[in-house]
């Protein structure tokens, strides 16, 4: 019975949940946003500084559980150096893996990072939890979108 | 309350026997079902008993000649009676038919409310209620310009009555509390709360909905002016539920919904509206919602809700033992009185990974801030998991959830 339960809760998950990377404020961010789950009251705040098209820095804030915070850790150590298109190429796969959808392939030089994700798709077989783990990634989305001072909810 | 000479003997609660009468435990093998406090398992009495009244009695009420009309008409007006009975209300008029809980509370709250409050006066919740007996009262104070008020629990998680007396004065005009938490399980003492707030003038509503199903209720007896409570945590139906308001106070009151079934002229320029309670259900009703609650009422009334609140009681008390000797696992206090709802958190672990893990070991809990947000802000915590109990659950379930939340620690410690 928790065999399955290791799947979702792999050590580099409760790695990540315990001590979060990238986890500070960032003081001028370019871009910055709130997510807000509010099932069950996970908040995350994803800040940017985006140089020409380029993910120079990325950094988060917020309170959650393991999984929404394993997601953000990893989310912003995949991200950084990252070009916007490579971002959103990386987002759409998680997002298909995570939800059962079609994941596309990723191009070569992003396999690497695709792989890094892959702890988190543990996820699919709990529905209750899949937005637990897409919930910074939308925070990332609605940065890039500008931010909106309403924060940005799951589904 | 009850007369001792006339009461009935009951029999202690046998919850492997009455597990028999709950079809989901033959569909679900191994469950162990600890979310009563958010809806509980149906019997098969209520389950069959609404097939039956489909297939037998069914058509619209209070409308037909025909007799079949009549049946389902008595039918509906059956359960009307039992709830009286069973709130020991003064009059089965007093009873109005809802969706539950929260339509119940919506409906004081946009009837009595515009019509009896004004700019200045003020309304006094607590700190513990649930979002349904708070955001009514909110949306109302905004509305017509009238102050929302908390009275607090003390660190104990007992409402503090001093606190509370501090804050009524002759400008509150409703104090709208619940009878027992869904949180903490704390257990209000509504008794001396009406006579405080009356003793100001101010009408109480009382959120009755964990109170129903596990121990006595005679509204008279607690003297509060409206009693809310919803069929489903009674181990009814989803989608009907109960507002009990003093006679006179429902009379004074205006339309809520409107439509048919609650008039008794309709020109182009006036409409005359029924007394109450047709005042208040516009629309054809739940009607095989509302045999259901008779149903389950009826199931509620053959157990004892004595024999339930003992049977309850024993059991909370045995979990809070179980669970308090684990390391790392906290509480949330609910002050001297608590029935049948238990709410913790283990130290570095978040509700949600809690909840997943017991889900698979078969505990079914609720994870969250459970509709109680100003709660968690005053405990300064985003949810917690919460147990919750049924007649259904035994000794077995409180251990079983003891074990899983053991092995959670053990998950999350490696």
């Amino acid at each position: 019975m928790t065999m399955d339960l290791r799947e979702l809760y792999q050590d580099i998950i409760l790695d990540h949940g315990r001590h979060p990377r990238n986890f500070r404020a960032i003081a001028h961010p370019t871009h910055t946003a709130k997510g807000h789950n509010p099932l069950c009251g996970d908040r995350v705040t994803v800040y940017l500084t985006i140089e020409g098209d380029r993910i120079a820095d990325v950094s988060f804030e917020g309170r959650g559980c393991a999984i929404s915070t394993a997601a953000a850790s990893l989310m912003t150590e995949v991200l950084k150096g990252k070009t916007l298109a490579e971002a959103q190429a990386l987002f759409a796969q998680f997002h298909a893996r995570v939800t059962g959808g079609e994941p596309g392939a990723l191009p070569g030089t992003l396999a690497e990072d695709g792989e890094r994700l892959e702890p988190l798709t543990g996820v699919k077989a709990y529905p209750a939890r899949v937005k637990c783990a897409t919930l910074p990634w939308h925070a990332f989305e609605a940065a890039l979108k500008g931010g909106a001072a309403v924060p940005v909810k799951t589904e | 309350m009850n007369d001792l000479v006339t009461s009935k003997p009951q029999a202690a609660i046998d919850p492997r026997a009455l597990r028999r009468e709950f079809p989901v435990y033959r569909h679900n093998p191994g469950l162990v079902f600890l979310d009563s406090g958010a809806s509980a398992q149906k019997p098969a009495a209520v389950i069959d008993g609404i097939a039956e009244f489909y297939r037998r009695d069914y058509a619209n009420v209070h409308r037909g000649v025909y007799r079949l009309s009549q049946r389902s008409t008595d039918a509906f007006e059956a359960a009307r009676e039992t709830t009286r009975a069973f709130l020991n209300a003064a009059d089965a008029n007093e009873i109005v038919f809802t969706r539950g809980a929260t339509e119940s509370i919506n409906l004081v709250a946009q009837s009595w409310g515009p019509a009896f409050l004004a700019r200045g006066d003020e309304i006094v919740v607590s700190d513990l209620e649930h979002h349904s007996n708070f955001v009514p009262w909110q949306m109302l104070c905004q509305r017509v310009g009238a102050r929302l008020r908390m009275a607090p629990t003390d660190p104990s998680g007992g409402f503090d009555l001093a606190a509370f007396d501090a804050l009524l004065s002759a400008r509150t005009k409703m104090v709208a509390v619940t009878h027992v938490s869904n949180v903490t399980g704390a257990i209000l003492p509504v008794e001396r709360i009406v006579e405080l707030a009356h003793a100001r003038g101010a009408l109480v509503l009382v959120d009755g909905c964990q109170a129903i199903p596990r121990m006595p209720v005679d509204v008279q007896a607690l003297g509060c002016d409206f009693y809310a409570f919803s069929g489903h945590k009674a181990y009814g139906p989803s989608g009907i539920g109960v507002l009990w308001g003093r006679y006179e106070l429902l009379a004074a009151m205006p339309p809520w919904q409107t439509g048919g079934g609650m008039i008794t002229q309709v020109t182009l320029e006036r409409t005359e509206f029924q007394d109450p309670p047709h005042r208040f259900e516009a629309g054809t009703p739940d009607i095989a919602g509302a045999v259901g609650l008779k149903l389950a009422l009826d199931f509620i009334e053959r157990l004892g809700r004595e024999a339930i609140r003992e049977h309850e009681e024993g059991l909370t008390g045995y979990a809070i033992d179980r669970l308090s000797r684990i390391p790392d696992l906290h509480l949330v206090a609910a002050g001297q009185r608590r029935l049948s709802v238990l709410s913790f958190n283990l130290d570095g672990i978040h509700p949600h990974d809690v909840g997943t893990v017991l889900d698979r070991h078969g505990v079914a809990v609720r994870v969250g801030h459970h509709c109680a947000q100003p709660l968690m802000d005053k405990l300064g915590i985003a949810g917690t998991v919460r147990a919750s109990l049924g007649v259904y659950n035994d000794r077995n379930d409180m251990d079983a959830l003891a074990a899983a939340v053991e092995a959670c620690r053990e998950m999350f410690s490696r």
